[in-house]
Parts: C-alpha cells; sequence; structure tokens
C-alpha cells in the first residue's frame, strides 16, 4: 500500500484517494515542435527500476494535483510537493543522494 | 424550477425534500439520512482581505483553518481545499446568503454555488459510530481532531464527514444517496461490530 502526504491539504492520503497521473516533470512539445520531440513527449517514459517522479491527484480530497518523490522497488516515499514547482525541492534531492549513492538524477 | 419566496404563495410542492425522506436504519450504530440542508460552495482565494467578510456575512462564522470545520448551531463552515470552503445554513437561508457573498466579494474572484440540492448528509451515532467509518473509509479515525473536516471515500464514492454531537456527521452527493445509506446501513449491521 502506498501512503502519499498531500501538500495542500495535509492528508495522509491511501493510494485508492489518490489518482495516478504518471511521470512528472515532463517538458511539454506542442504546436510547431519537431516530429520527434512531440512523438518523444507523447510516448517516451523513463519507467525506471528506482527513483521516479510522479504526478497524484487527491481526488478523494482536495482535488488538487501535487508531485510525489519515491522508488518503484521499494515503495519508499522521498517526499511530496506541490505541482507549481518546476522541479523537485532540494531537501527530496538530497534524501534521495543520501539514500541511493549513484543515483543519476530525476532528469 | 420553482422556489417560494416573499410574495408567492405557500405551495407544500415546493417543500425541499432530502434525497431519502429521513430514513433510518437502526444497528449496532443508527444511521440517519437528515436534510435538507443549506449548502453554498465558496471558491476564492482563501487568503483575499475580502474573503473573512463574506463568510462572516454569509453564515455569521470566522475562516476555518486547513482541514477544520467551525459549526455554531445550525451553521459551520467547513475547510475543503486551499481555495474552497464548503457554508452550511438552514435551507431557506441560501439564496439571501448568496446574495450577501456577492455583494461582498463584489470584484473579486470567486464562484460561489447554491449545492444544497446536490448533497445528501447523514448522521451516524451511537458510541460505535466510528466503526461504521472505518469499515468504509481509508482513515484513522483515532487520529482524526474533534473539528476535522475529512474528505475521503466511503466504498466507492466521495464522501466529507466530521464528528458532530454522539456521532458523525457525513455528506455525499445526492446522486448516489442511496447507495451511502446502504454502506452506512449495512457496515452498523448488529454483529457486525469491530473487536
Ligand atoms: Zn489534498
Amino acid at each position: 500500500m502506498l501512503t502519499l502526504e498531500c501538500p495542500y491539504c495535509g492528508v495522509k492520503a491511501e493510494e485508492t484517494e489518490l489518482t495516478p497521473g504518471y511521470e512528472a516533470h515532463l517538458k511539454r512539445f506542442g504546436p510547431g515542435s519537431s516530429d520527434d520531440d512531440f512523438e518523444s513527449y507523447m510516448f517516451a517514459r523513463k519507467n525506471p527500476k528506482g527513483v521516479h517522479f510522479e504526478r497524484w491527484r487527491h481526488a478523494y480530497g482536495c482535488g488538487k494535483w501535487f508531485l510525489a518523490a519515491r522508488c518503484t522497488v521499494t515503495l519508499e516515499v522521498f517526499g511530496t510537493y506541490p505541482a507549481q514547482l518546476g522541479e523537485p525541492p532540494a531537501d527530496i534531492i538530497a534524501k534521495i543522494t543520501a539514500k541511493r549513492p549513484g543515483w543519476e538524477g530525476y532528469k | 424550477m420553482t422556489r417560494t419566496g416573499p410574495g408567492r404563495m405557500f405551495d407544500a410542492s415546493h417543500m425541499p425534500q432530502s434525497a431519502l425522506g429521513g430514513a433510518v436504519f437502526d444497528g449496532f450504530a443508527r444511521v440517519q439520512e437528515i436534510g435538507p440542508l443549506g449548502m453554498i460552495s465558496l471558491r476564492c482565494a482563501l487568503d483575499h482581505p475580502a474573503c473573512p467578510a463574506a463568510v462572516q456575512a454569509a453564515v455569521g462564522l470566522g475562516l476555518p483553518a486547513q482541514r477544520r470545520i467551525i459549526m455554531d448551531g445550525q451553521r459551520a463552515v467547513g475547510w475543503m481545499s486551499p481555495d474552497e470552503l464548503l457554508l452550511i445554513l438552514p435551507y431557506a437561508d441560501a439564496a439571501a446568503a448568496l446574495q450577501r457573498i456577492a455583494a461582498a466579494l463584489d470584484g473579486v474572484h470567486h464562484l460561489a454555488v447554491d449545492v444544497s440540492d446536490a448533497r445528501a448528509v447523514f448522521r451516524i451515532t451511537g458510541p460505535r459510530a466510528d466503526q461504521v467509518l472505518t469499515k468504509l473509509c481509508p482513515v484513522d479515525l483515532a487520529a482524526l481532531a474533534p473539528d476535522e473536516l475529512r474528505r475521503t471515500r466511503a466504498a466507492q464514492v466521495a464522501a466529507a464527514f466530521w464528528r458532530e454531537g454522539d456521532g458523525y456527521t457525513l455528506v455525499s452527493f445526492r446522486s448516489v444517496a442511496g447507495y451511502v445509506m446502504g454502506l452506512l446501513s449495512h457496515s452498523a449491521q448488529r454483529g457486525s461490530e469491530l473487536g
């Protein structure tokens, strides 16, 4: 079971109260972009075995989208943060780096 | 929809009806559908200086903190999200309260809607009322603050509840009132107590 704390309302939401939004921090390529960029934006996902950054919506709660950093192998949650942030907060990055030496970063 | 109002003849067919006509189930806890209650959904920046005055004008109460509900008799203000409040008041007062909100938030980006007829309200009471909800909602009720408004799911549908009196008050969408009454009643069946 996955429990994520919603950064907007503070509820420690159980997975069934949330809707998954898949990979976070994608750079959007829209009209006017190259076919390759658009294809990779639409379809290419990291799908890592390990540290993953995801979008989640507190659907059965405050309704807000937020972001989460967790490990897809152990289900360890490194932290959650507002969707308005363009990149993960420094404290979450530091926590991951300390626990996963050699982690290649979120980009 | 026609409503009764000042200057209009009284007509019983226009009296508001709660979703289930006050259905009751007596199990190890008592489940009762109540209402209709007046409910206004108010969305705006809660830190806008005009917001507290609008809430005060509507229901005479202050702003609740995150996930809290302030109750006073038949009126209440609940924190629903960082930009949403639920105002509760007598059914007949909702229209006038909306006008007062509109006046207080004139020129301020906001949305205020009478959702009284979109909701069903239930009371779950008795010493084991918490067990009825524990079986249906992924919530640690022992960690729930006395004045906390918790939005969650009850089995497969959205719900919100808070402690009140000798039990809980739960709000769902009216369209699933029958489903929720069934859930609560089944969960409250005698012989299915926890522990
Ligand atoms: Zn939330």
